[in-house]
């Protein structure tokens, strides 16, 4: 290697890692002046630059407050009972509609696969204007079912993992599975069904965080304090709150938890699962 | 349905045999797998739009229908300053866009490179993503406070703190301020996508390269940038398309869209729960998507002739190396 050759590979090396150390830190900088901020007290908040570390980093109290002031010990139930059943929910609905557009050749399959994709293209903030008049007529609004069953019936991107991964499992196993005497019925819910854990794994995990984070709707249709999801638990630190930063900080904290576990426990299928969702154009 | 009543002109219809027979079969588990999607898709979706569409010819708030107004309520909106003038804003929105995918870009060339811890890394960009809107707005209101996160760390690298801007009150800069926290969150999603496609590339086809000599960039403009421009040409249209209907900075950040922040759809959410003025807002929405269709529309023709051109450009480079080989040899 010449000298020319190896400052190169050195500076290569230096911009790379310059690159990734760099990016992290503008990634993680909001984040870790929330969880700075959370540990300290009242006294130690006014007095102290934000980016200086907290006297004590056992100081939970504004966790506890944070909790007990949003009332999330109840949001997190709430948000408990929506992910789990707008999950499951998702799963049977979307693999069931999967598997009949993927396997059946039927007038109408090519239509039901194109008003979905339509769909997509339908901003749903944008659609909110008529949406909560119809939720106001069939009084969904400020019911927990209300809210679930809305949730349920605007998930495509779940129906694309699942048609996607429907078109990796060889329709001669169904076949066979048909001629020793087995009914459809069956042959979804017994051999199929079992076939897609890791898309129903990949589903269920962006599905769940994407309804635990989400606040549009929950604050529209979830209006009674009993209600309240966590996502949208958060608000009651507006108004006269609003500028206790360490009190809000640790809220911010807690709400990121569960999002922050399930991510570094799931990594790979969040990874994966988004990349099979992107290419479904 | 249609081998049911075909069926049933021929001879008196069994209904419990039809059910057994392996057409039958596949008529009820078409329907009856289908029938609550299709039902939810027409609820949620299909039936608000048609209302939506409906409404915007109407002067009318929630409960009280005041009137047919034809298409006054179109006029409006581009009578309306307010309104046309935060239809602009997506410019900004746009900027970051591109910003955002040119950056998602760079990072993923440097992970399919490898590097060490690259999965620590890869997570910290990502993670953000993965945050609620709400405990964005939060966090991004305590950043951008004057003298707290941002500034200390300008005032680290040099900066006098009299020299910086309000970032969230000065109109100026406020969008721009806006614009960094939808990148900030999105540009880790934008670059695994990037990782996915670059990855799914052979890996031997990177070690006979490197046998072969290619440098890095050759590396990059050969192998890698042909196997995700798909990915990256989809994203662009998504991120202009969502550019359009940016919503939640200026909504979770600004508290609605204050100072000067206020986009299309946030002015809409305005219009319609605010103001109650159900048919403009109506109005708005039906105008949104008329630009969309016609920019997706665009965008996809758009990409035909570029992915069409960038084909015969590679074939052409591919037979100009040939020769150049041909004349080495």
């Amino acid at each position: 290697m010449t000298v020319g050759e190896k400052v190169k590979k050195y500076l290569w090396i230096f911009i790379k890692y310059f690159s990734m150390v760099f990016f992290s830190f503008i990634s993680l900088l909001p984040i870790v002046s929330c969880v700075i901020t959370a540990f300290k007290t009242e006294t130690e908040y006014q007095n102290t630059n934000v980016m200086t570390p907290p006297e004590s980093w056992l100081n939970f109290s504004n966790f506890t407050e944070a909790f007990s002031r949003a009332h999330m010990g109840r949001a997190f139930l709430n948000s408990a009972i929506v992910v789990v059943v707008v999950v499951v929910g998702s799963v049977l609905i979307g693999s069931m509609i999967a598997y009949v557009l993927n396997r059946f050749k039927f007038p109408g399959n090519g239509l039901i696969r194109s008003l979905f994709l339509f769909a997509t293209l339908l901003p749903g903030i944008a659609m909110q204007v008529s949406t909560y008049q119809l939720m106001y007529q069939i009084g969904f609004i400020n019911h927990m079912y209300g809210y679930i069953i809305l949730m349920m019936g605007t998930d495509v991107m779940s129906i694309y993992i699942f048609i996607q991964f429907f078109e990796n499992i060889s329709t001669s196993l169904d076949e066979s599975a048909y001629m020793d005497g087995a009914s459809y019925f069956t042959i979804f819910f017994r051999i199929l069904f079992p076939l897609l854990k890791p898309a129903i794994v990949t589903c269920m995990i962006l599905k769940g965080v994407g309804v635990y984070n989400e606040y549009y709707s929950a604050n529209l249709y979830l209006v009674d304090q009993k209600l309240k999801t966590v996502a949208i638990s958060l608000y009651t630190f507006t108004g006269p709150l609003g500028s206790k930063y360490n009190l809000i900080c640790a809220g911010v904290i807690i709400t990121l938890l569960p999002a922050l576990i399930i991510f570094i426990l799931f990594q790979k299928q969040i990874y994966s699962g988004l990349t099979a969702g992107a290419v479904k154009g | 349905m249609a081998a049911a009543t075909a069926n049933q002109s021929r001879k008196p219809f069994n209904f419990a045999k039809w059910a057994k027979s392996r057409k039958g079969q596949q008529a009820l588990i078409i329907i009856g797998f289908s029938i609550i999607p299709l039902v939810l898709l027409f609820t949620f979706t299909y039936y608000p739009f048609a209302e939506m569409a409906k409404f915007s010819f109407y002067d009318r708030n929630y409960t009280k229908v005041r009137g047919f107004v034809g298409l006054k309520n179109y006029i409006d909106v581009f009578n309306r300053p307010d309104i046309f003038k935060s239809l602009f804003l997506s410019l900004y929105y746009m900027g970051g866009a591109v910003v955002q995918l040119a950056l998602a870009l760079y990072l993923a060339t440097i992970f399919c490179f490898g590097v060490k811890g690259g999965n620590f890394f890869k997570g910290c960009m990502f993670f953000p993503y993965l945050i609620n809107g709400i405990a964005i707005g939060f966090i991004f209101k305590f950043f951008y406070t004057r003298g707290f996160v941002f500034d200390t760390v300008l005032q680290w690298i040099g900066f006098d703190l009299e020299d910086l801007p309000f970032w969230l009150r000065d109109t100026s800069i406020n969008n721009i301020s806006l614009v960094g926290t939808s990148v900030w969150k999105y540009f880790g999603q934008n670059m695994v996508l990037f990782v996915g496609a670059m990855m799914s590339v052979d890996a031997t086809l990177y070690e006979a390269a490197d046998l072969d000599g290619a440098n890095k960039w050759q590396q990059f403009k050969y192998i890698m940038l042909p196997s995700i421009k798909t990915i990256v040409m989809l994203n662009l249209i998504m991120a202009i398309t969502g550019s359009l209907s940016a919503f939640e900075p200026p909504f979770v950040i600004m508290s609605g869209g204050g100072n000067g922040t206020a986009t299309y759809f946030v002015k809409m959410h305005e219009v319609a729960h605010t103001s109650q003025k159900l048919g403009l807002a109506s109005a708005m929405a039906i105008v949104l998507l008329l630009i969309i269709f016609v920019a997706t529309i665009l965008q996809k023709l758009f990409f035909k002739y570029v992915f069409k051109d960038a084909e015969d450009e590679d074939k052409g480079a591919a037979a100009r190396r040939e020769k150049k080989l041909a004349k080495s040899r």
